[in-house]
């Protein structure tokens, strides 16, 4: 009977297996059994379509197992190849299957889909407009970005086929062609215009969709059919389509959602639009409001459109009508939409409310989980000032019943954005967040973390220093008493430290060992969270300088003291860099010290001196004792400079903040042509825009001195073009090498010529601490990459650099006798530069080098800065470096014009034009020069470019202005 | 935009899946565990919609069946509630009273009516009439293809046995 009755129901001859098939695994009692049945069939399928000459008919139904297969959550790909085989058959049967099979089985990323594209395109030819269907329906799940263009032309072409189901399928392919890649299809954009004028109301139906997506992307260029989509809707509103698209005698309803959809984009602040639809939005509700649900799915969008677009105050009055039936009904759904409309109508006018106050309430307590949450969505759009406690509170409460993660931490974005917003006081705002993070933990987006430091950080933004100190003795407060719970997450605990370590000791109220016990032993008890560690290391760090630098003894107790020399060994290279920065810290003089981690210093900019000028004197005397030239990377690998220059043109996009060379690309190369152009004239350099910019543009104000400079040394005068590095130093991590040489670690090396090494390298920890956005942007292999490689090629080049000059670049000797004249002309500076090639540092191990300072080091290292104290003025100089009357009168001509330009050259605006845009310069890029200059002093890395700086500043020209290496250098 | 169609029976057995945006092998079971659970735990009284991810689910009962439908958040609930009924209006004219077993033996047939219910996660036709015309067009062509194929078998059987 049951047979009977089940091949009464099966149409296309499926045979007896499969029909058992089915009804075993109807019939399991478990998932194992289950599993097991289906596993049988997959070996079964394996072992018959393997066989050759498979019956076409057999084939098909295998194909249709498979898809079975595959539904119960098998993996059934080794079948994939055979439906895309039965996509080629003739008979429409097995080619609709294949196509089923496969546009179920791929994703448009799958490698089978160039198998298929050659059929479609066939299909797509046919005349018989059911295979044309089938392959259209195929097409908009299988077709990707790139083979977009390969079936494009036939898809257009079918807008005008004479069957209106064709029309429609191919203007529903143009739409996902839109989705999937716009660019692609934009120029057949205004035939969604042509469609929405056929005569079959379902192809037009079919443009809407398309256009609405359109209208979304952009409004403007569609605002010209508002009369169009008014007259279409009044119409379908008033039962002129045919009855054949009623709904339950609704007419076309699912066409009026669409259009009111439209015009609620359309009429956005747009009061002429909506004026327009004013009348139509009237009947439209009138006439929808016959109580049956897809009346209400149109009398909801209506509320939506009315209250999207420019307000109408009778319109309002009667989506509230609409609204309060809705919340007032027993139908849940109702209710839900009913809180969703006056979420919306809320938005214009937040009286409408008031009356549905209990009826929210209710919807807050029952106990529909999705009634609950859409309320409480509803209240985050109300809250004000007033009831932000009220409303908090509830959320929390609902956050500690939910389960799931994804929602938890939906919830606490939102909570700690009313929290921030809103907070009435320091006291709550700081207990709103320790509960929120406590419940989501490291659900919590790390950018709420960081953003919760700097609000710490730079107060409530008004200019009440009472209150903020107040806010940071709390957070220290209350950080304390959390620290007594047993686990805490990972960025609360970042936040902990963080602030511990920037005002742990500011109110006075707890000793600086009183902090660092609870730092060392926060970072003991979560020994395996490097990140954390981190922080509480640089906390200490923090919590010591300050200490050091108002004059007090370091809080070093043994128990820190062990913890340093623990961390000084452990494998995380991060924790033992941090560790022995700190621990040369210590050994610092209080200025020094002071300088290098001022108080409460976590708002103030840093600046950096991305060309790395202060070191040009450096360099220069380098190169007269007969260091090599720096080479570049390719160059000593034996690569022509165009591959180079490409390399480092390279990584492109909007805003480059990577160091252009010594890291890996993922990117694609570029074709070479482009740098093989620039190659032919010298003095055209038309790059791809990339990471090239127009100095001048980038620098704005700032480029007021470079008119002046370029004249005087070039006098074609090119559009200048450099190397967009803003940014680049804002890496936190170790320091890199453009990270290193901030200018205020310049000035304070001028100060105490002891500081030098150490100075940098303290720098970066202290920007890394900050929570500024960028902070969120580590790579931190990067720079261990880089380290690598500058190591190895310092094993390769370094040990030549008393080998006077040989083998370098091709434009190497030219510009090292040009150094020696302006050598020459310089007094004092290079019997101090004596050539020393320091013997191979560990360039990984950083605290070394300011433990024990070698003789070599810092004397050269600290003459650059001053003479070229006047590269760095623009930045506010720490208090305590006041530049000293020697330095003063030796950067004298330079200061007192840099000082012209002091106004327009903002903190942050300086740029690091570097002068790599010469495909004959031998130096590509400056920034690859960074530590070895700076710490180490690897005659090796000297470069050429610099020398021409210090040419440029004999001459008198303001080096502010990077981009004079570049005019120099032709 | 509908993210994807899930048909689910009672006992969380999946009937039907179409998945209109790429999810991989591993978010589908995901999406299809998460989602079976939380919709056949709900009661009958609460309203028709879970939130699922960032996106919603509206689902209905029918006898066994639960159809489901993620969309996104601005789409229009009621309306894709709707879009569930009228696909099952039209399995019931289709198959004549269509019930679990229908859709277990001729799933394929299921998704060639939902093909032409819904395209690229739109609803694609509100008129019924023309979505059987088409389910017809397309069996009819099937039925002669396949009476030809007899025919055509016949007169070579007959042609090896005269």
């Amino acid at each position: 009977m049951a047979a009977a009755l089940i091949s009464a129901q099966v149409g296309w001859g499926s045979s007896k297996e499969f029909l058992d098939l089915v009804k075993q695994i109807g019939e399991c009692r478990s998932k194992a059994e289950e599993d097991k049945i289906v596993l049988g069939e997959i070996e079964l399928l394996k072992k018959k379509m393997a066989e050759p000459d498979v019956p076409k008919k057999k084939m098909k139904e295998y194909v249709i197992r498979l898809v079975y297969v595959e539904m119960l959550g098998h993996n059934a790909s080794f079948g994939y190849i055979h439906a895309v085989k039965m996509t080629h058959e003739h008979s429409l049967a097995a080619k609709k299957t294949g196509y089923l099979a496969t546009s179920l089985f791929l994703d448009d990323s799958h490698d089978l889909i160039i198998l298929i594209v050659n059929t479609i395109q066939q299909d797509l030819k046919s005349d018989n407009y059911l295979v044309v269907c089938a392959a259209l329906t195929a097409v908009c799940k299988l077709i990707n970005a790139e083979t977009i263009p390969a079936v494009l032309n036939q898809v257009a072409e079918l807008l005008h086929h004479p069957k209106e189901l064709v029309r429609r399928k191919a203007v529903m392919a143009l739409h996902r062609f839109y989705q999937r890649s716009p660019s692609t299809v934009s120029h057949l954009m205004p035939r969604f215009r042509q469609v929405l004028c056929d005569k079959d109301p379902s192809v037009m139906s079919a443009a809407l969709c398309g256009l609405y997506e359109l209208i979304v992307a952009d409004a403007a260029p569609y605002k010209n059919l508002v009369a169009s989509f008014v007259s279409i809707l009044k119409q379908v509103a008033e039962h002129r389509l045919p009855k054949t698209y009623d709904y339950h005698k609704t007419p076309a309803p699912f066409i009026q959602i669409k259009l009111l959809k439209i015009l609620a984009l359309l009429g956005v602040a747009d009061k002429a639009a909506s004026e327009n639809m004013y009348s139509v939005l009237a009947d439209v509700l009138r006439k929808s409001d016959t109580g049956a649900t897809i009346g209400n799915a149109i009398l909801y969008e209506g509320i939506a459109t009315i209250a999207a677009i420019y307000p109408n105050p009778k319109l309002l009055q009667q989506s509230a009508q609409v609204t309060s039936r809705f919340l007032k009904s027993e139908s849940h759904n109702l209710r839900y939409m009913g809180i969703d409309a006056l979420g919306r109508i809320v938005k214009i006018n937040a009286d409408f409310a008031a009356e549905h106050q209990l009826a929210v309430i209710d919807c807050l307590e029952d106990p529909d989980e999705t009634l609950k949450r859409k309320t409480l969505e509803l209240l985050f759009k109300m809250t004000k000032p007033a009831n932000v406690e009220v409303i908090v509170e509830r959320m929390i409460g609902y956050m500690r019943t939910v389960t799931d993660a994804h929602s938890k931490g939906t919830i606490a974005g939102k909570v700690i954005e009313l929290a921030e917003r809103f907070a009435p006081t320091n006291e709550w705002f700081i207990l709103t967040m320790n509960q929120v993070f406590a419940l989501a933990g490291d659900l919590v987006k790390p950018k709420a973390a960081h953003d919760l430091m700097r609000l710490i950080a730079e107060g409530n933004g008004e200019e009440d220093e009472a209150s903020d100190t107040q806010l940071r003795s709390l957070a220290v407060d209350s950080y304390l008493d959390l620290l007594e719970a047993p686990k805490l997450p990972a960025l609360l605990l970042q936040v902990i430290c963080w602030v511990l370590g920037e005002y742990g000791t500011a109110d006075g109220k707890h000793s600086a060992t009183a902090i660092v016990t609870s730092l060392c032993d926060l970072a003991d008890r979560y020994s395996e969270d490097t990140t954390v560690r981190g922080y509480a290391v640089s906390a200490i760090q923090k919590v010591c300088a300050f200490q050091v630098a108002a004059g007090r003894p370091a809080p070093v107790t043994p128990e820190v003291r062990s913890f340093l020399d623990a961390l000084c060994m452990s494998r995380s290279t991060d924790l033992q860099q941090r560790a022995y920065e700190l621990q040369a810290l210590l050994g610092l003089g209080t200025d020094a010290v002071g300088s290098a981690l001022p108080e409460d210093a976590s708002c103030e900019d840093i600046e950096v001196d991305e060309s790395l000028s202060f070191l040009g004197a450096f360099v220069a005397a380098a190169r007269t004792a007969g260091a090599k030239p720096y080479i570049s990377e390719n160059e000593r690998l034996g690569l022509p400079p165009t591959t180079d220059l490409a390399t480092l043109l390279g990584p492109s996009g909007p805003r480059p903040a990577t160091p252009p060379s010594h890291s890996l690309r993922f990117e694609a190369y570029e074709t070479p042509t482009i740098p093989a152009r620039n190659m032919t004239p010298p003095e055209q350099p038309n790059y791809g825009a990339g990471d090239l910019m127009h100095v001048e543009a980038a620098r704005g104000s700032a480029a007021s001195g470079a008119p002046e400079a370029s004249g005087r040394g070039q006098t074609g005068g090119p559009p200048k073009l450099g190397l967009r590095l803003d940014g680049v130093q804002k890496k936190w991590g170790r320091s890199t090498y453009t990270s290193a040489p901030s200018t205020s670690a310049a000035s304070t090396s001028a100060s105490s010529s002891s500081a030098p090494p150490s100075a940098p390298v303290s720098s970066a920890p202290r920007e890394e601490a900050r929570p500024t956005p960028y902070v969120s942007d580590r790579r931190p292999r990067e720079p261990e990459v880089s380290e690598e490689k500058k190591k190895l090629a310092a094993s390769l080049f370094g040990g030549g650099a008393a080998t006077t000059s040989r083998g370098g670049g091709k434009a190497a000797p030219r510009p090292a006798t040009k150094t020696k004249l302006a050598e020459g002309g310089r007094a004092g500076t290079p019997t101090k530069s004596t050539p020393v090639p320091q013997p191979e540092v560990n360039l990984l191990d950083f605290g070394s080098d300011s433990e024990a300072p070698s003789s070599a080091a810092p004397t050269p290292a600290a003459d650059p800065f001053k003479q070229l104290e006047g590269l760095s003025v623009s930045t506010p100089a720490p208090p305590s470096t006041e530049p000293s009357p020697a330095v003063a009168a030796a950067a004298k001509p330079a200061f007192d014009l840099a000082s012209l330009y002091a106004g327009p050259t903002q903190p942050g605006s300086v740029v690091g034009g570097v002068s790599s845009n010469r495909p004959t310069s031998p130096v590509p890029g400056l920034t690859n020069t960074g530590p070895g200059l700076a710490g180490n002093g690897r005659p090796n890395s000297v470069s050429p470019v610099v020398n021409k700086a210090q040419q440029a500043q004999k001459a008198g020209i303001v080096p502010q202005n990077p981009d004079i290496f570049h005019d120099l250098l032709g | 935009m509908i993210q994807f169609v899930l048909l689910i029976s009672r006992q969380g057995k999946v009937r039907l899946t179409k998945w209109y945006s790429p999810y991989t092998q591993k978010e589908r079971a995901k999406a299809i565990r998460e989602i079976s659970s939380s919709v056949l735990s709900r009661g009958a009284k609460l309203c028709n919609i879970v939130e699922w991810k960032d996106k919603r689910v509206v689902y209905k009962r029918y006898a066994s069946l639960y159809f489901c439908m993620c969309i996104d958040p601005s789409d229009n609930e009621l309306a894709t509630l709707e879009t569930i009924h009228h696909f099952v209006e039209i399995l019931d004219r289709y198959f004549g009273n269509v019930c679990e077993l229908d859709l277990i033996f001729n799933f394929h047939k299921a998704y060639f009516i939902l093909d032409e219910v819904l395209m690229a996660g739109e609803l694609q036709e509100s008129s019924k009439k023309s979505v059987a015309r088409v389910i017809a067009a397309q069996d009819q062509l099937v039925e002669s293809a396949k009476e030809q194929q007899g025919s055509i078998s016949n007169i070579i059987k007959q042609a090896t046995q005269g």
